[in-house]
């Protein structure tokens, strides 16, 4: 016996389970995981402002208010409206193309004035003393520039006013359902704005263009400049039938 | 003569399976490497609704999930319940949630932490209000409604 063990060698251990041992492995990592990555409508909500500091009086040409009832049907600015309808009306308000009285009055951005602009508040921020408003200032200084940048891109443009949004409410019997298909119209409406701006300045299409590219970044930042999502989560209301 | 004698002792050699572990390793390591544990089992019925605006969320360790949806033990009945983590919770619970999920980040990618919000498309909308209501109180305010990509 042991001659025949030192002329064979050490004896090879046997790998044919080696597969089945792999297989088991296999199985339960299939099992216990998931593959999916979650995807969805990305929203920010607005953080809660104390009763006293709500003041911030918004022009009524300046809100495009969508409603939606507990029966899913759509109020909008007071009319009732279709959703096949929505996006068109929400891309209407963004650009306001016959300079409607009902509608926000889009400001024309020039070079000229982003740099006066930036001038003024650099100097208002050097003669004041405290912290805060130095801040403010130099927040104000920080968009002019961007402003100024979004110019030398895309050449001047006309802006939405700071204050203007789309409000959002719905009815506590509305379905969520529903509630994802207004945000996602909403959402489209500005996607196509932006996408027909970007091929007509960059002719690139935007949903290509990589934020971690520097190349690319500045031009998703001026094209989101023009046309902002500004879409708001209204504080729940209720909505009564009359 | 010896020609014959060959062909009917060895017939055809049989396939060698020596390499079939390292086939089946390698589909283990790309599932091991594209997969994520899954975390919850889930205590709700979710249907999600479609959109066609979808982003998809990058960074999975930085998303935190909530489900809304009718239980799937029939038993609890058909209203929509909420559940954190692995069980059904209260809306005060969502509070003391968001506050532990924080904790368990690093400072500094606190700010970045999504809630998913992965809700039944045929749940009303007076629980999501109220959840997301209890969201902004607890500063928790980026958040994703889960949509499942459509058209």
């Amino acid at each position: 016996m042991l001659k025949k063990r030192k002329r064979g060698g050490v004896q090879e251990i046997n790998a044919g389970s080696m597969a089945d041992i792999a297989f088991l492995l296999l199985i339960f990592f299939l099992v216990t995981t998931t593959m999916d990555t979650d995807a969805g409508i990305l929203r920010l909500l607005p953080p809660i402002v104390p009763n006293d500091e709500q003041t911030d009086i918004v022009n009524q040409r300046d809100v495009y208010i969508v409603l939606i009832n507990d029966a899913d049907q759509l109020l909008v600015e007071g009319g009732p409206m279709e959703i096949t309808d929505l996006r068109k009306g929400a891309k209407e308000f963004m650009t306001n193309p016959d300079n409607s009285v009902d509608l926000p009055e889009r400001r024309k951005v020039t070079a000229a004035l982003c740099q006066q602009k930036i001038a003024e508040n650099k100097g208002f921020k050097a003669s004041s003393t405290d912290e805060q408003s130095k801040q403010s200032y130099q927040d104000a200084v920080n968009t002019w520039e961007d402003k100024l940048e979004a110019v030398r891109l895309i050449g001047d443009y006309s802006e939405l006013p700071p204050n203007a949004l789309i409000s959002l409410q719905t009815g506590s019997k509305t379905s969520y359902d529903m509630y994802v298909r207004v945000q996602n119209e909403l959402e489209a409406g500005i996607a196509e704005l932006r996408a027909e701006l970007c091929k007509e300045k960059f002719d690139r299409i935007f949903t290509e263009l990589d934020d971690k590219n520097d190349d690319d970044k500045p031009l998703i930042k001026a094209v989101r400049l023009v046309y902002p999502q500004r879409i708001s989560e209204a504080e729940p209301v209720e909505i009564t039938k009359k | 003569m010896s020609r014959f004698k060959d062909k009917s002792g060895k017939g055809t050699p049989p396939i060698s399976t020596a390499s079939l572990p390292d086939i089946i390793f390698m589909l283990l390591f790309f599932f091991m490497v594209t997969t994520v544990m899954r975390e919850t089992d889930l205590l709700v019925k979710i249907t999600l609704p479609e959109a066609t605006q979808v982003t998809k969320l990058e960074d999975k360790a930085l998303v935190d999930y909530i489900y809304i949806g009718p239980p799937s033990d029939k038993a609890l009945g058909t209203e929509p319940l909420m559940q954190l983590n692995d069980q059904f919770a209260k809306l005060a619970e969502i509070d003391p949630w968001v506050k532990v999920n924080e904790e368990r980040r690093e400072e500094v990618l606190r700010p970045k932490i999504t809630r998913s919000l992965k809700v039944d498309k045929d749940t009303y909308m007076k629980i999501v209000t109220d959840v997301k209501q209890e969201l902004r109180k607890s500063n928790a305010l980026k958040i994703n409604y889960s949509a499942s990509q459509g058209r």
